[in-house]
């Protein structure tokens, strides 16, 4: 079987969790801070944080072409902060991939006060079982538009898309690192290995 | 949409202010510098230069130091203009134990309360009930039972107290060791051992046994309290705390741009000797401080909290 050699982006936020899931499933994870650190991989995470300091960061560090052309020949998930850089468009100015097509409104939710927890119905992952995904929300962004090929693969109960695939890439505006489900890095890395 | 939104969150399926949304923001911040601002300016110099969330101010702790008299909470306006001059997380103080500061802080809706030594403390035996917040706390601390103290009473995120308005790193560094270090000696003491130890240093046992096992605290915990270089930053990371806080460090520096954006790098890349020097160059003068080995009991702000 294919080795998975999966990259997670670790300028700032929430590496380390995504690591540990990636390692307790098997899979090789390495920190990602400089472009060189991108060889070799078959996949990468970018994770949650605050979406300006990683896209500043990865200015700074001459990350913004390679991580490009890294995400147009492999596999790559944003959670969160990672969905709004992995984004063709946002609500603010600040550095983003466009990557995906997709419009990401940040900090849609509102403040920390109204960040929650809730259980989201997500057919991709069920085999038929229909067992919900516990899905964190912090400060979170959502999906206010998919173009292209992008298509929803989760939604909140009033219809506001939450988490969306196009290809070999994938956006959760939620946190899967930090629950104990670890069903979307199984589903991540069944698209690494599909790739 | 305002009423879609409650509707969502009353139907049982969903919940807010749950100890995972508390933890789990702390969690987001990992890796990052969070930057005391007393202006709407600094706060968007601070976000330019890629900090991961602010601390509103009305003075920063050298200023708190040299002013004297009783340290409050911020005016609520100052904190409103802040709050809507920035895209990242808004912080703000109050008192040790004034748990209706902390009411009012999250009525203007920041996204972390500090109940802070750096105030004037508001209650000389009790810190705030956390547990009665939906907004996350973080705390200072000395030494593990300490920081198991205000996790028990429900901080989500713990930072080292250090020794604010100084600039000198030597205080962070104690308490950053002494947390570490007692984990390291609590990972290889045996279980029988832990109910006394527990005891010893004023922990609830439930957590000294989770610390244990998990080998760190169960939550995210920053360096604070003199950190005023790059150099400074990467130590502190190196000695193993999640990210930094600095107050006095970047606005009472000659350059706090250029500073303030070294510092987020010299956090990311705390293991890299090489970007460290390159970040390290031409930052003009750093604030003048004071020696922490220099102040007399009755100023030293770590001292505050029970």
């Amino acid at each position: 079987m294919k080795t998975l050699r999966i990259g997670v982006l670790s300028l700032q936020g929430a590496f380390r969790e995504h690591i540990q899931i990636l390692r307790r499933l098997g899979a090789e994870a390495s920190e990602v801070r400089l472009p060189q650190q991108l060889h070799g991989l078959t996949g990468l995470i970018i994770p949650g944080g605050e979406s300006t300091t990683i896209g500043k960061l990865a200015v700074t560090y001459g990350l913004m072409d390679p991580l490009r052309e890294f995400a147009a020949a492999h596999p790559v998930w944003g959670t969160c902060a990672g969905l709004i850089f992995l984004a063709k468009e946002t609500d603010s100015l600040q550095p983003l991939l466009g990557v995906m097509d997709i419009f990401a409104k940040r900090n849609a939710f509102g403040r920390q006060v109204d960040s929650f927890e809730t259980d989201l119905f997500v057919p991709v992952l069920e085999n038929g079982t229909a067992e919900p995904f516990h899905a964190v929300f912090i400060r979170s962004p959502y999906i206010a538009a998919v173009r292209g090929n992008a298509g929803v693969i989760a939604k909140l109960s009033d219809g506001t898309a939450v988490a969306v695939r196009e290809g070999k890439w994938l956006a959760t505006a939620f946190h899967p690192e930090l629950t104990s489900d670890l069903r979307f890095h199984r589903y991540f890395l069944q698209m690494s290995r599909d790739d | 949409m305002e009423n879609q939104k409650t509707e969502l969150k009353d139907n049982g399926l969903t919940q807010v202010g749950g100890i995972t949304v508390k933890r789990g923001l702390a969690q987001m911040l990992k890796g990052g510098v969070i930057m005391d601002v007393v202006t709407p300016e600094h706060a968007t110099i601070a976000e330019e230069a890629g900090a991961v969330a602010v601390m509103a101010l009305e003075r920063v702790p050298a200023d708190i130091r040299a002013h004297g008299g009783v340290a409050r909470m911020s005016d609520p306006g100052l904190i409103r203009e802040i709050i809507a001059s920035v895209s990242i997380p808004v912080m703000a103080k109050c008192r040790i134990g004034h748990f209706v500061e902390a009411q009012i802080l999250e009525a203007l809706g920041v996204d972390f309360i500090d109940e802070s030594e750096v105030l004037t403390p508001a209650d000389e035996a009790h810190h705030v009930n956390k547990h009665d917040f939906k907004i996350p706390f973080v705390c200072g601390c000395r030494n593990l039972g300490e920081a198991l103290r205000r996790i028990g009473e429900g901080a989500a995120m713990i930072r080292t107290k250090g020794e604010a308005g100084t600039g000198d790193v030597v205080e962070a560094v104690r308490h950053a060791r002494s947390v570490l270090g007692e984990i390291k000696r609590l990972q290889l003491m045996p279980n029988e051992e832990l109910m006394t130890y527990a005891k010893n240093c004023g922990a609830p046992y439930e957590l000294v046994k989770e610390t244990k096992e998990l080998g760190r605290l169960p939550v995210v915990n920053f360096a604070a309290g003199g950190i005023a270089t790059p150099a400074d930053a990467a130590l502190m990371m190196q000695i193993g705390v999640d990210g930094n806080f600095v107050g006095s460090g970047i606005f009472k520096s000659g350059d706090p741009a250029l500073r303030a954006k070294a510092i987020v790098e010299a956090t990311t890349h705390f293991n890299d000797p090489q970007i460290l020097a390159k970040v390290s160059e031409n930052l003009g003068e750093p604030m003048v401080g004071i020696s922490a080995s220099s102040l007399p009991e009755s100023e030293q702000l770590a001292t505050r909290g029970w």
